[in-house]
């Protein structure tokens, strides 16, 4: 982790309306010698970033991160604008190198194998390592084949495995009940939220081992970013999760570890209770209750 | 009202009228064709129209052979420029962002979208009638397929670089290779869009009259050889419309009502088609 001069934004910034009281207020309570210290034995590391330093066409964009992502935890990653926390989000399933200029250098270990080598092959990644963007995007195509799509890639499934599956990433992404008598409609019909979920079914029905989440309920009104919420706090025990906000209550809310990054540079890392109660860097704490940014 | 105010009507009212009167003067003409083809064509549409070929002066006929060798060089050239035009548009589209050889062929396709139509019918004349040694119906498909390309890569570039990225990004992120990101994803988004330039190109060398008079030629009799003169609408209502002969001038007013409607359903169904793609989002 680096340490970085800052200059005094001096602006209390949009986030100034966050209140710091609702920040902190999952921990409130907790007694004072767990926070900070709660235990990572016992995860285990499913990603490491060692080191990763990030360029578009020139531009150093992250710098000298490192940090781990565990397994079965759900780790949340805060900053301002251009952080560099969405870079970092595809950086981890290769997602850059649909562009051309765009560079990665350092490590990343997936279950200790490095997937920035060369020879990593890139879609076997990507259906290891499923991603839900900020706005949802269902494919021009029915609610059944939206979900089929990225199983039949690389299943041969007969028809009743399919259905199954299909059931069976709908009702994870809690959306069966409002579209098991319409599965032959278009996935476009759907609503924002529910085309959210629905890209979140289509990003579990593959079976990744790890879920990018960026920005997944930016578009969405409070009923349904209460119910992705909820899904991910679901999702939690079967996979490691990675999740960029903007909304810090949201942080606070899904995640067991916290991110701050700020120009590029990993701030802070730690366990969400620690970040939001007791930050350990200036810059942290002027973040998360809204003095800067 | 300040003099300002006042002014500022005053212009609004003359650039108004200036619009309206340009658009009225362009809106006269159109119909004035549409009319004229109506008060003149309509007589000559009837059943014999369809079901007789093309007569000798004086004689009794119908346009069928021409129909016929329209329809065929159209289909023909459409199946062979429909497949060359989408594959290149996907290039320029999907594989060319940036590069150097898709900025060339860009430049080049525009070229050839808005090239005059009889160059294009002199360049297959000297590459292909003139080795065979005689006038075809393979000759004319061919000089169509030539224009159809363009409209076809044209659109299809188009419709695809309509296709937002999240969405391309969305199905890579599955594991998909881009191939199957192009055709499963890309293809389906774009599709309406496709087929209305598709349309477009059908409407457009259904007229085309150039590019035949070097190619196909005409034929005064039925002949369903790809390899002979082929009668067609565009040449026959050329050669008929600057005939003595009131009777086949008649034929050739029938004619060009025919081709008009047709490309005026061509159009409505491409307008249908591209306002389902818009209204689906």
């Amino acid at each position: 982790m680096t340490t970085t001069n800052f200059e005094p934004t001096g602006t209390p910034g949009r986030n100034a309306a966050i209140n710091p009281a609702i920040a902190m207020s999952p921990t409130a309570g907790l007694p004072e010698g767990r926070v900070g210290n709660r235990s990572r034995a016992g995860l285990a590391e499913k990603i490491s970033v060692r080191n990763l330093d990030f360029y578009y066409d020139g531009y150093r964009a992250l710098k000298d991160i490192s940090l781990p992502l565990y397994d079965r935890q759900v780790t949340a990653f805060i900053g301002p604008s251009g952080c560099g926390k969405s870079t970092l989000l595809r950086i981890l399933n290769r997602m850059y190198d649909l562009y051309p200029k765009q560079k990665a250098t350092g490590e990343v270990l997936l279950d200790g194998n490095n997937i920035l080598s060369p020879k990593q092959d890139l879609n076997l990644l990507r259906a290891r390592v499923g991603m839900v963007f900020q706005k949802p995007t269902p494919f021009p195509m029915s609610i059944y084949d939206n979900i089929a799509f990225g199983v039949r890639l690389y299943e041969k499934l007969s028809k009743s495995e399919m259905n199954d599956r299909i059931e069976y990433s709908l009702r994870r992404a809690a959306l069966w009940d409002e579209v098991k008598d319409k599965l032959r409609q278009n996935g476009m019909s759907l609503s924002g939220g529910q085309q959210q979920r629905l890209c979140i079914a289509r990003a579990i029905a593959v079976k990744p081992s790890v879920l990018l989440l960026d920005e997944p309920t930016s578009a969405l009104d409070p009923i349904s970013t209460a119910k992705c919420e909820e899904l991910v706090d679901e999702l939690r025990s079967d996979y490691c999760i990675a999740i960029v906000t903007h909304n810090m209550q949201q942080a606070a809310r899904v995640s067991n570890f916290t991110a701050f990054m700020y120009l590029g540079e990993l701030i802070e890392f730690g366990d969400t209770e620690s970040i939001f109660t007791n930050p350990a860097k200036e810059k942290t704490s002027e973040y998360i209750t809204g003095r800067f940014g | 009202m300040n003099a300002i105010y006042l002014r500022r009507k005053a212009v609004n009212r003359v650039a108004l009228s200036l619009a309206l009167g340009a658009a009225g003067f362009g809106l006269f003409w159109l119909v004035a064709i549409l009319w004229t083809l109506l008060f003149n064509g309509l007589s000559s549409i009837n059943l014999a129209l369809f079901t007789e070929n093309t007569p000798p002066p004086g004689g009794e006929g119908g346009l069928l052979n021409a129909i016929f060798g329209s329809v065929v060089m159209t289909t023909v050239a459409t199946l062979v420029g429909t497949p060359v035009g989408i594959m290149a548009g996907t290039y320029l589209a999907e594989f060319g962002r940036g590069a150097k050889l898709a900025e060339v062929v860009r430049f080049i396709n525009d070229i050839l979208l808005s090239a005059p139509s009889i160059m294009v019918g002199l360049f297959i004349y000297e590459v292909v009638v003139v080795r065979m040694g005689h006038f075809s119906a393979w000759a004319g498909a061919l000089a169509l397929a030539v224009i159809v390309i363009p409209v076809v890569v044209r659109t299809t570039e188009d419709m695809l670089k309509l296709v937002p990225n999240s969405l391309r990004e969305a199905a890579a992120a599955l594991g998909a290779p881009q191939w199957k990101v192009i055709t499963l994803v890309a293809y389906r988004a774009a599709r309406n869009g496709i087929i209305t330039g598709v349309l477009l190109a059908i409407a457009r060398i259904s007229g085309e009259t150039a590019p035949l008079l070097f190619t196909a030629l005409n034929n005064q009799f039925w002949s369903a050889d790809m390899n002979a003169p082929m009668a067609n609408l565009p040449v026959v209502i050329f050669q008929y419309a600057m005939s003595p002969y009131e009777d086949w001038r008649q034929l050739a007013w029938g004619g060009a009502l025919l081709i008009t409607v047709t490309i005026l359903l061509l159009n409505i169904g491409a307008r249908v088609l591209a306002g389902l793609g818009t209204t689906r989002k």
